[in-house]
C-alpha cells in the first residue's frame, strides 16, 4: 500500500459469495467452521472491516446471515473489525443489522425502488445504528459515466441529508467498478470514470466517503490471479488518489504496486486509464504468457501468499505449543490434527488423559490466567472452552477403547464417582462449570450438569434420585452467593451427607467459609478453579483420604471465619446517635421483672469464723461448679472437658493433669487453705440512655450511683442490633422499676502463701497447678452465686438445669464483668466495689489499675431480662468516647486511656 | 414521506439548563436500599399477588405496586440528599425480565406505577427543596443478551432476539412516558445489542407520541479488561449508540469509583454529548455487599469532577442517600465538564472502534 494512503480501509471480500469459490463451496456445504477460518484469515490478514455476503439462490439468505453473523459474535478475533452487511435483498440486510452490536456497514441502499422506499430505508438504517454503502443506482439503472455517477450520489446525498437528517459521515458512496478490458469499447473508460466520479463526490459532498469493489474490474481475467492482482494493486493506487476510502478487496492479496514489473504495469495501466485503443489485446496477450511461466515454475503463487504464511507460522512450533496456541487463541482448525500427533506421541502421552491433564489443561490455566489479568475477556475465553471441547471429543473415543480394554481385561467400568452439577437459580453463567464438567468427565467421573437457572429443588431431588456422590455449585453473578447458602442450607434440612462444591467467578474461599460452610454439617469446598477440581474431588471420594482433607478444609475454613471477624473489625461505624437508634427495644410493659426477695447486699464467706450477719458458703459446694475446660486451655491442652481425658493425642497428658488437680483441690478443701468470700447485691435501678442508675429506694428520689455503658457501632445487618447493656434495663420513662444486680467473689485469700510453698521447693507445675485451680475456684463461686442470685430473683428456683448446662450458662440472665467485652471499661469496678463495699465485704483490694486483688476473683453485674446476653462492644468511633467522658464527668483523655484498645482512631 | 420529526420534550431545555450551570446529581442504590429494609414475602405479594404461583421475594420492582410507600420514600430520601434526577424502580420491568415470575401480563402497569411514583416524590420534593426534581424512566440490560449464546456447544444461539427486545422495550418505555418521566435512561448495558434494540424502541416510541424525552445511555464495564460483557471496549460501544444522539453517555455499575477511573476518562474526551457516572460502592467484597463509605465515593468522584470529566454524577449498588449527599459535596465546588466538538468522522466499530476521519 502507498504511504499515503494508510488511512485507507481493507474490507475483506473473502466471506462474500459471489467473491469467493471457497467461501461459496463452505457456506453451501454448511461447513461453519471453514466460512469462520476464511473470516479469522481475512482479520489476521488485515482487513479492517469485514464484507459478508451470502446471496444465492440455493441458499436462504436470512437464517444464513443471522447464523453467519452470530457465529462471527463468538469469535472475538473475527468480530472484533465491524461488519459489512451485503446483499441485494433488503430482507436479509435488515436481519443483519438485528445481529450487530457494533456500528456496522450496510451494503446497500439506492434509488433503484424509488425515493420512498430509499428514504424509508435509510431511516431504519439510522435506527439500527449503521452507515450506508449507497450505489449510484437508480430507477433507469447503473450509472456508468463519471456524470451520472455523480447525478445519482448528489440526488441521493440531497436526500439523505436534507430530509432525512442523515448524517453525512455515514453515507459512503459506490459509484460502480465495473469490468475492464471486456473487448466491449464502451467498458473501456470505466476505470476513469469511476476515478473522476470520486474526484467529484469527495469534493462537492462534504464527508461522504467512496468504498467499491474491487474485483469486479479485473473479472476479465478471472483465473489468472497474478494478473487480477496486479489490475487490483495497480486500480486502487489510482483510486486512492482519486479519493477512494475504503474497497472491498481480498486482503490476503495485495500487492506493492512498486514491486509490479514495469512491463506487466505499463500494460495494466494501458487499460486502467484508459491510455490506447489496443490496451485490451496488449494486456490479453501479456496475461497469458505470465500464466504459462506461472504453470511450468508453479511457485510464485506461494510467495505471493507470504502474508497468509505469516499467519500460520505457529503451526511450525512444538505440538504442546500448537495445543496452548490453539487455545489460547480460539482457533480449533487443527484442534483434531494437533491432539491426534500428541496422542501418536505414546511414549509422552501413554494415556489420552495425559493429553488433557498435560498441555490442554496447561493451555486453559494460561487463559485463566490472561483473563483474570483482563487480557482476555469472556467471549475469547467462551471459543478457548470449544477448542478445548473439541480436542477432548476428539480423544473421547480413544478413552472409551481404552476402558473397554480394561473392562474386558477384569477392570471395572464403574465411574469413579457420580457428581451433579448446576448453575444455581437466577445465574445463567456456566462456563467454568462446564469446564469442570469436562475435566471430570475426562477423569472418569460422570457428570450430571443440569444446566443454568436450576431451581434448588431440582438439584437435590436429582442427587437423591442419582444417588450422586457430590454436589457441584456454580454462579457468576453476587445473587448467586445467596441462592448457594439456600442450597447448602436444603441440604442440610432434607438431610443430604454428601460433600458440596461451589465455584464461579463471584465465589470465594472467604464466602463459601464464613456464609456457606456453617449451613451444612458436610464438607463444603471453595474450588478456586477447574484445574483444582479433581484433586478436590478424588480426595473427597476416597474414603482413605477424605478424613485428613475434610478437617484440612474445615481448619482454613475456620481461620477464615476468624480472619473476617477481625476484618469486620475494622468496618466503618455509625456515629452514636445512629448506633443508640439501632439498638434492641423491648415493650417494657410486657417484659418479666423479677423482684428480688432482698434489696441491699448479703455477705457469704467460708471462713471459720465469719463477721456477724455472714452466710456460710463451703468449697466443697463450689466445687461442683468448677469448669474444667478453662483449666486444661491454662496448661495449653485443647479439648472439650471431658471428651478431652480421652483424646488420643493429649488425652493421657489430660488426664495426669486431672488426677493431680484433683489431688491438690482434696487437699485445699481438706486442710481449708483457701478462703472463699462474696458480696451479692441488688438495688432498685433504670435505665437512661445508655446509663443505668441506682436507687437509694424503690421511690427512685435519689440516685447512689450511675453506671455508664458503652454501645457497639459497627454497622450490622438488617435484624441485628447495636447492642448496650443498659438496653436490658427498663428505661425510666418506660414507668416500670427494674433490678441491677453486682457481685464480688473471691476464693483468692490463701492461694499466694500456698503457692509460694511450692515454689520455696522449686516444685513450679504444683505453684502454678495452686494457682489455676484457686482462679476456677473463683469462677465457679461467680457460678455458685449467680444461681443463687437466680434463685433470689425466684425465677431461679425453677430453671431446673443439671450442672453441665449451668456451667454452659444455659439459664437466663447474664453477669458481665468489668473490663470483658460488654463492658470493657475496667474503671467501672470502683462504683461497684463502692455500691458493694466490696472491699470491706471480701477483702478484695483495686490496684490503681483496677486489678482486683487477690487475682483469683470475680465482679460484675447481674442482668436478670429474659432476653440479655453477652456481645462485644468491639470498636468505638470518637463521638461515644466523647459522649462517655462527659456522662462520667470526667475528660475525654481519661476516657481514651482507659478504652485504648477499644479504639478506633 | 417520513413523519416530521418528534419535537423535544419540555424536560429536555430543563434538563439542559440544570446540566449547563452544574454537575446534575443522579440518585444512589435502589436496591440497596430496598434490601436494608428486609421485605417479606408479604409485602412483596400484597394483597393483590397474595395467590401468585411464583414466589415474589426480590421482584423489587413489583414493590411500586404493592408497597409504593416504600419506593416513595426512597426517592424522597434521595432529593432530600441532593439528588436531582431519581431513576424509576423499574430496572428489570420488562416481559423478558419478568417472565421469571410469570409476571409479564403486569408489566405496563409497573412501569406506569413506578413513573407516577416517582413523578409524586419528584413533585413534592421540587416544592419543599425549591428546586426542579427530574425522574428518569429506568431500562435495565434485562436477563437475556441478544449477541452472545448462553450454550457453548451452539454458539449461534440466542436466548432473546432484537425484535422481542424491541417489543419489550417498547412496552416499558410507553408506559414510563405515560407516568411522566422526564428523561429515558438506557443503563446497566453489559449487551450492546440489546441497548441499540432498547434505542430502537425509543425511536418508535417518539413517533408514537411525537415527543422525544431525553435519552440517556450508561454502559457497564464489567473488569479490568475495560470491556463490556460482550466484549466491546468504550470507544466501541460509544460508535454504536452514538447514533441514539444520547442526552448523556456514562458508565454504571460492575466497578467502582477507582477502577472506573481510566474508562471515565477515556470516555470524557471520547464523547460528544454530556458525560454521567454512577460507580458502585467500590467491588463487591467476598458476600456480594459493598464497602465504600460516601466519603470514600465522594473523594473519588470529587477528583473526577475536579479533571473535567463529569456532567452528571451518583452512584449504582451499595450507594446511599448519605452516599448521594457526600458526592454532591464534593462535586459542588467544580464546573460541569465541557462537552466538546469533535470534527465529524465516519465512527465503526465491532468489539474495537474504527474511526476514519
Amino acid at each position: 500500500m502507498p504511504d499515503n494512503a494508510s488511512s485507507f480501509l481493507v474490507i475483506g471480500e473473502r466471506t462474500n459469495i459471489t467473491g469467493s469459490p471457497k467461501f461459496a463451496k463452505a457456506l453451501k456445504a454448511g461447513d461453519w467452521d471453514a466460512c469462520l477460518a476464511i473470516a479469522r484469515q481475512q482479520v489476521e490478514s488485515g482487513a479492517n472491516i469485514i464484507d459478508i455476503n451470502v446471496d444465492e439462490a440455493l441458499i436462504e439468505g436470512e437464517p444464513t446471515m443471522v447464523k453467519f453473523l452470530n457465529l462471527i459474535a463468538a469469535e472475538p478475533e473475527i468480530c472484533r473489525v465491524p461488519v459489512m452487511l451485503d446483499s441485494s435483498k433488503w430482507t436479509v440486510l435488515e436481519a443483519g443489522l438485528k445481529c450487530l452490536q457494533g456500528k456496522g456497514i450496510v451494503n446497500s441502499l439506492s434509488l433503484k425502488d424509488g425515493e420512498a422506499e430509499f428514504l424509508r430505508r435509510a431511516r431504519l438504517v439510522r435506527r439500527y445504528g449503521a452507515a450506508a454503502v449507497v450505489m449510484a443506482f437508480d430507477e433507469q439503472g447503473q450509472a456508468s459515466t463519471r456524470d451520472e455517477k455523480v447525478r445519482i450520489c448528489t440526488r441521493a446525498y440531497r436526500l439523505l441529508v436534507d430530509q432525512l437528517g442523515f448524517p453525512p459521515e455515514d453515507i459512503i458512496f459506490d459509484p460502480n467498478i465495473l469490468t475492464v478490458a471486456t473487448g466491449i469499447e464502451e467498458h473501456n473508460n470505466y476505470a476513469v470514470d469511476f476515478f473522476a466520479a470520486t474526484r467529484v463526490i469527495k469534493a462537492t459532498l462534504p464527508q461522504a466517503r467512496v468504498s467499491g469493489g474491487v474485483s469486479n474490474v479485473s473479472f476479465s481475467f478471472r483465473g489468472n490471479n497474478p494478473v487480477r492482482e496486479a489490475i487490483h494493486t495497480v486500480f486502487l493506487y489510482h483510486a486512492i488518489r482519486a479519493g477512494l476510502d475504503m474497497a472491498i478487496v481480498n486482503a490476503g492479496m495485495l500487492g506493492v504496486y512498486e514491486e509490479i514489473p514495469p512491463d506487466l504495469l505499463e500494460r495494466v495501466e494501458d487499460v486502467l486509464l484508459n491510455r490506447r485503443p489496443d490496451a485490451t489485446e496488449r494486456l490479453v496477450t501479456f496475461a497469458e504468457e505470465i500464466k504459462a511461466q506461472e504453470t511450468a515454475a508453479a511457485g510464485p503463487i506461494e510467495n505471493r501468499n507470504s502474508k497468509i504464511e505469516n499467519t500460520d507460522a505457529w503451526r511450525r512450533s512444538s505440538v504442546e505449543e500448537r495445543l496452548s496456541h490453539a487455545l489460547v487463541k480460539g482457533i480449533d482448525t487443527f484442534i483434531e490434527a494437533d491432539t491426534e500427533e500428541a496422542r501418536r506421541n505414546t511414549a509422552r502421552y501413554p494415556r489420552p488423559l495425559h493429553i488433557i491433564e498435560g498441555p490442554l489443561m496447561a493451555g486453559m490455566r494460561v487463559v485463566g490466567d490472561l483473563f483474570g489479568a483482563g487480557k482476555m475477556f469472556l467471549p475469547q475465553v467462551v471459543k478457548s472452552a470449544r477448542v478445548m471441547k473439541k480436542s477432548v471429543a476428539y480423544l473421547t473415543p480413544f478413552m472409551e477403547e481404552e476402558k473397554r480394554l480394561h473392562v474386558a481385561g477384569g477392570g471395572t467400568a464403574r465411574p469413579q464417582g457420580r457428581i451433579v452439577t448446576a448453575t444455581v437459580k437466577g445465574d445463567v453463567h456456566d462456563i467454568g462449570k462446564n469446564i469442570v464438567g469436562v475435566v471430570l468427565a475426562c477423569n472418569n467421573y460422570e457428570v450430571i450438569d443440569l444446566g443454568v437457572m436450576v431451581p434448588c429443588e431440582k438439584i437435590l431431588a436429582t442427587a437423591r434420585e442419582q444417588q450422586a456422590d457430590l454436589i457441584g455449585l456454580s454462579g457468576l453473578i453476587t445473587p448467586s452467593l445467596d441462592e448457594m447458602v439456600h442450597v447448602a442450607r436444603e441440604m442440610k434440612r432434607t438431610g443430604c451427607t454428601i460433600p458440596l462444591l461451589i465455584g464461579g467467578a463471584t465465589t470465594s474461599a472467604a464466602h463459601t467459609a464464613v456464609k456457606v460452610s456453617p449451613e451444612y454439617p458436610e464438607p463444603v469446598i471453595h474450588v478456586l478453579d477447574a484445574s483444582r477440581v479433581i484433586g478436590v474431588v478424588s480426595a473427597l471420594l476416597n474414603p482413605a483420604s477424605k478424613p485428613a482433607f475434610a478437617a484440612e478444609n474445615l481448619a482454613k475454613q475456620e481461620q477464615q471465619r476468624a480472619e473476617f471477624a477481625n476484618r469486620r473489625n475494622t468496618r466503618k461505624l455509625l456515629p452514636i446517635a445512629e448506633a443508640r437508634k439501632r439498638g434492641e427495644k423491648f415493650n417494657w410493659l410486657e417484659v418479666d421483672i423479677p423482684k428480688p426477695e432482698f434489696l441491699g447486699t448479703r455477705v457469704f464467706s467460708s471462713a471459720a469464723n465469719p463477721a456477724p450477719g455472714t452466710f456460710p458458703v463451703t468449697l466443697d459446694e463450689i466445687v461442683v461448679y468448677i469448669d474444667w475446660g478453662p483449666f486444661f486451655s491454662a496448661w495449653e491442652l485443647h479439648g472439650r472437658f471431658p471428651d478431652i481425658l480421652q483424646d488420643a493425642v493429649v488425652g493421657e497428658e489430660a488426664g495426669k493433669l486431672y488426677a493431680d488437680a484433683r489431688k491438690m483441690l482434696a487437699r485445699i478443701i481438706a486442710e481449708k487453705r483457701y478462703t472463699a468470700r462474696a458480696v451479692v447485691g441488688f438495688w432498685p435501678a433504670n435505665a437512661v440512655g445508655d446509663d443505668i442508675e441506682v436507687y437509694a429506694d424503690e421511690s427512685r428520689s435519689k440516685v447512689v450511683q450511675t453506671f455508664h455503658f458503652l454501645r457497639q457501632q459497627n454497622e450490622k445487618p438488617a435484624g441485628q442490633f447495636n447492642h448496650c447493656l443498659a438496653d436490658f434495663v427498663a428505661p425510666r420513662d418506660s414507668g416500670r422499676l427494674d433490678y441491677l444486680g453486682g457481685f464480688a467473689v473471691t476464693t483468692g485469700h490463701g492461694v499466694e502463701e500456698f503457692a509460694k510453698e511450692f515454689e520455696q521447693k522449686h516444685d513450679d507445675y504444683s505453684a502454678i497447678m495452686a494457682k489455676a485451680l484457686g482462679d476456677r475456684l473463683a469462677e465457679a463461686l461467680a457460678e455458685l452465686m449467680h444461681k443463687q442470685a437466680r434463685d433470689f430473683s425466684g425465677y431461679g428456683r425453677t430453671e431446673h438445669l443439671a450442672m453441665p448446662d449451668i456451667i454452659r450458662e444455659k439459664y437466663r440472665g447474664i453477669r458481665p464483668a468489668p473490663g470483658y467485652p460488654a463492658c470493657p471499661d475496667h474503671t467501672a469496678k470502683r462504683p461497684l466495689f463502692d455500691l458493694l463495699t466490696a472491699e470491706q465485704a471480701t477483702g478484695i483490694n483495686l490496684t490503681e489499675s483496677f486489678a482486683m486483688s487477690p487475682a483469683s476473683a470475680v465482679s460484675g453485674f447481674y442482668l436478670n431480662h429474659p432476653d440479655s446476653k453477652y456481645f462485644a462492644v468491639g470498636k468505638l468511633a470518637r463521638d461515644q468516647v466523647g459522649d462517655y467522658a462527659t456522662r462520667q464527668g470526667g475528660t475525654v483523655a481519661a476516657a481514651e486511656k482507659w478504652l485504648a484498645p477499644y479504639l478506633d482512631y | 414521506m417520513p413523519l416530521p420529526p418528534p419535537r423535544p420534550a419540555p424536560s429536555t431545555a430543563a434538563l439542559s439548563a440544570l446540566c449547563a450551570t452544574r454537575i446534575a446529581i443522579l440518585d444512589g442504590a435502589m436496591g440497596t436500599m430496598i434490601q436494608a429494609r428486609s421485605l417479606t414475602e408479604a409485602d412483596f405479594r400484597g394483597e393483590r399477588f397474595r395467590d401468585h404461583p411464583r414466589d415474589l421475594r426480590g421482584n423489587n420492582d413489583l414493590l411500586s405496586l404493592t408497597r409504593p410507600d416504600v419506593i416513595e420514600a426512597i426517592h424522597t430520601a434521595y432529593f432530600e440528599a441532593g439528588a436531582d434526577i431519581v431513576e424509576t424502580n423499574t430496572f428489570n420491568s420488562t416481559a423478558i425480565s419478568q417472565a421469571d415470575y410469570q409476571l409479564e401480563p403486569v408489566v405496563a402497569e409497573l412501569n406506569l406505577a413506578a413513573a407516577r411514583v416517582a413523578r409524586r416524590a419528584a413533585d413534592q420534593a421540587a416544592a419543599r427543596l425549591g428546586r426542579r426534581c427530574f425522574v428518569a424512566g429506568a431500562l435495565g440490560p434485562t436477563n437475556r443478551t441478544a449477541s452472545m449464546s448462553p450454550d457453548v456447544n451452539r454458539p449461534d444461539f440466542r436466548a432473546v432476539t432484537f425484535d422481542l427486545l424491541v417489543a419489550a422495550y417498547l412496552e416499558q418505555a410507553r408506559a414510563l412516558a405515560a407516568g411522566g418521566v422526564d428523561a429515558l435512561l438506557v443503563e446497566t448495558i453489559f449487551d450492546t445489542l440489546n441497548a441499540k434494540a432498547a434505542l430502537f424502541a425509543l425511536e418508535l416510541l417518539f413517533d408514537e407520541t411525537g415527543v422525544r424525552l431525553p435519552v440517556m445511555i450508561s454502559v457497564t464495564i464489567t473488569d479490568a479488561s475495560g470491556r463490556t460483557l460482550s466484549g466491546q471496549t468504550v470507544a466501541a460501544f460509544y460508535h454504536s449508540i452514538r447514533h441514539a444522539q444520547p442526552f448523556s453517555l456514562g458508565i454504571n455499575c460492575a466497578l467502582g469509583g477507582a477502577q472506573m477511573r481510566p474508562y471515565i476518562e477515556e470516555l470524557a474526551g471520547l464523547a460528544d454529548c454530556r458525560v454521567s457516572c454512577y460507580p458502585n460502592a467500590g467491588l463487591p467484597n467476598a458476600f456480594g455487599g459493598y464497602d465504600e463509605s460516601p466519603a470514600d465515593m465522594a473523594a473519588v468522584l470529587g477528583d473526577f469532577a475536579a479533571q473535567g470529566w463529569l456532567n452528571l454524577v451518583g452512584g449504582c449498588c451499595g450507594s446511599t442517600p448519605a452516599h448521594i449527599a457526600a458526592i454532591a459535596a464534593a462535586v459542588r465546588a467544580h464546573p460541569p465538564r465541557t462537552v466538546p466538538a469533535h470534527p465529524p468522522a465516519l465512527r465503526l466499530s465491532g468489539l474495537e472502534p474504527l474511526l476514519v476521519s
